[in-house]
């Protein structure tokens, strides 16, 4: 049937060609197409025109509702002059820095100890990874009583004895970002030892078996030979885990929210408030595209990695 | 590594020997308690108790009373333990507005978490089907943009969204939380379906297509019976996505149908006079469990679920 319609589109001409199109693009594979168009809806409407629109109502001065008068870059400049969304950015990025490296340093490291030939290896694999089950909610609500300065791990060990101890960092302004970190690892390091200890398995035993006969310190071969082979894992980790803190937003808002003062805000949170709190939409807009581009400053350089040399990945 | 390889080099082999003494036989038996080993196991633990303490400490905290609380151990298990704690989070704990406990938020929680795993698995299936067996002009650029998007931050695409729920006439009910998990469950989900399909072998398909089967016929009466592993993999990763969600609750759901996790955050947050820390404990592991008992239940799937999220298309 289609070479049918191919030899009557030929002898057409310029109108048969322009038949065809129209029937290779809507009539061939209909059912295909209707059954894929939630998945074109979503694409087109959502993720391709929702963001459009943020980033062209972001550059008017909308405030209760989307109709503003189109201003330019001024959102961004008041983005940048408001001290409290620059806090929220130093603080994602330390955030940011400390928790790609210890997630995946302590993933790695915990990774590599799961793989040596351990025993109880399922049990320690259930007990690492059951925090990823439990929301960001959970998750801060837990430390948040954990590290209460009266009644929790301070207010407990100065009980026994120890009355100097401090551990006060949920209302220290400049050890509450650490207080995040350790209820973000808590729930999210065993989820790169699964990554990494998947990428481990998945080296080849004759490696091994060179390295050993070429006596190779395991050390030594961990640094200059495994490593360098699980690269791609650890790219998929960073890409993973560092999406995942553009987004923190839920891990904050249960643990610190924002506090105390605003030492502990985060762009995410930003958003949030200006949008549905304070009534500037055009403001939360903007520093909504502030984090698609962080995002994307991510995201582009892997996928061209990834990606880029077409012939390269099949 | 290097302890096996000399093992096994002096394993097996026995050399006829002179002596008369009894050679043993087999591999050497192998000591446990080596330094090496002793360090291995001993971080292991360490990290262990880092990840266990908050589960231990949530489950004491629930079950003690206000006055045992305040005597200020929080290492130390309940003298007398009592579940009022539960029933109290479950049904009378305050959130700032009324005194109904976690139970509305659960029920809230039920009613989003069903239909949106629902849709958004049925959704998801014929589209990876679609996209392995029926593959048209652009299915690929659609797809590539799909998994793209699921990295873009929900806060760029939230306001339009609720712009659009606002026109559809069902923001601030439930059926806007649900298409909105359905959207932002579709691009793993996709492709958790596409590299499942992709994997069944195509003779089956065209077999099918050969006997004049079409499109939804193949689906229903060939893919879907033989995806039942996927399926399930996919319930487990929606069920705790979505039941864990808090952002989507908490702008698109409106304050009747607050699910449970943003009750929880409200009775913890911004209850009103002195905090009941054992209600809250409680409250917390109440909203913890129903992933909680997926995660334990269903093992290796789940960590299939997850992982499905690093494997690349």
């Amino acid at each position: 049937m289609a070479d049918l319609a191919v030899q009557q589109a030929r002898k057409g001409g310029a109108a048969g060609g322009l038949s065809r199109f129209l029937h290779n693009t809507f009539i061939r594979n209909l059912s295909a197409k209707i059954a894929a168009a939630p998945m074109m809806a979503t694409v087109l409407v959502v993720f391709i025109g929702c963001t459009i629109w943020t980033i062209w109502y972001s550059l008017t001065d909308s405030r209760l509702l989307p109709n503003g008068e189109f201003v330019g870059f001024e959102q961004y400049q008041r983005l940048f002059s408001t001290s409290r969304w620059n806090v929220s950015v130093v603080n994602l990025l330390i955030y940011g820095a400390f928790s790609l490296v210890f997630t995946l340093g302590i993933g790695f490291l915990l990774a590599v100890l799961m793989d040596q030939k351990i025993r109880f290896e399922s049990a320690f694999r259930t007990i690492m990874l059951y925090p990823f089950a439990l929301s960001f909610i959970v998750t801060g609500l837990v430390w948040q009583w954990i590290m209460n300065p009266s009644l929790g791990l301070q207010g407990t060990i100065r009980n026994m004895g120890w009355e100097s101890f401090t551990f006060d960092w949920l209302t220290n302004p400049r050890m509450v970002l650490f207080a995040l970190l350790i209820a973000g690892l808590w729930q999210g390091v065993g989820f790169v030892m699964i990554l990494m200890l998947a990428g481990l398995r998945g080296i080849d035993d004759e490696i091994w078996k060179a390295a050993r006969v070429d006596g190779i310190p395991t050390w030594r071969t961990y640094m200059s030979i495994v490593l360098p082979m699980m690269r791609g894992v650890f790219v998929t980790a960073v890409v993973l885990v560092g999406s995942g803190i553009v987004r923190l937003y839920d891990l904050v808002v249960a643990l610190t929210d924002g506090g105390p003062g605003i030492s502990s805000e985060v762009p995410a949170k930003y958003v949030y408030n200006y949008m549905f709190g304070a009534g500037n939409i055009a403001q939360g807009l903007a520093a909504s595209t502030m984090m698609l581009l962080t995002v994307m400053i991510i995201i582009i350089p892997w996928a061209y990695l990834e990606f880029g040399g077409r012939g390269r990945r099949t | 590594m290097s302890q096996t390889a000399t093992i096994s080099s002096a394993g097996p082999d026995e050399k006829p020997k002179s002596d008369s003494r009894v050679e043993p036989r087999g591999p050497r038996p192998k000591p446990f308690f080596t330094p090496r080993k002793i360090v291995i196991y001993s971080i292991l633990i360490f990290a262990c108790l880092y990840f266990l303490f908050p589960l231990y400490v949530m489950l004491t905290t629930s079950l003690k009373t206000m006055p045992e609380i305040r005597w200020g151990n929080i290492f130390a298990p309940p003298i007398e333990p009592t579940g009022e704690a539960w029933v109290k989070a479950w049904t009378s704990a305050c959130t700032g507005l009324t005194c109904q406990g976690l139970n509305p938020g659960f029920w809230n929680s039920v009613k989003i978490t069903v239909p949106s795993t629902i849709v958004s698995i049925f959704i998801a299936a014929v589209n990876g089907y679609a996209l392995v067996n029926w593959r048209f002009k652009g299915s690929e650029i659609f797809f590539t943009i799909l998994i793209f998007g699921s990295f873009i931050p929900y806060q760029v695409m939230l306001y339009p969204l609720v712009m659009i729920t606002r026109e559809l006439g069902i923001f601030g009910s439930l059926w806007a939380v649900i298409l909105v998990h359905s959207i932002f469950g579709m691009p793993i989900l996709t492709l958790l379906f596409r590299n499942y399909f992709a994997a069944l072998p195509v003779e089956l398909f065209k077999a099918a297509r050969v006997d004049g089967a079409g499109f939804w016929r193949i689906f229903f009466e060939i893919m879907l019976p033989m995806s039942l592993p996927i399926f399930v993999v996919a319930i487990i990763l929606q069920v705790t996505g979505i039941w864990n969600d808090f952002l989507f609750g908490v702008v698109f759901a409106g304050t009747q149908n607050y699910p449970m996790t943003v009750q929880l955050n409200n009775i913890v947050n911004s209850a009103q006079g002195s905090p009941e820390y054992n209600v809250n404990m409680a409250a917390t592991i109440l909203t913890g469990l129903v992933p909680l008992i997926i995660y334990f239940v269903s093992g290796r799937l789940f960590v299939r679920g997850i992982a499905a999220g690093a494997v690349k298309g």
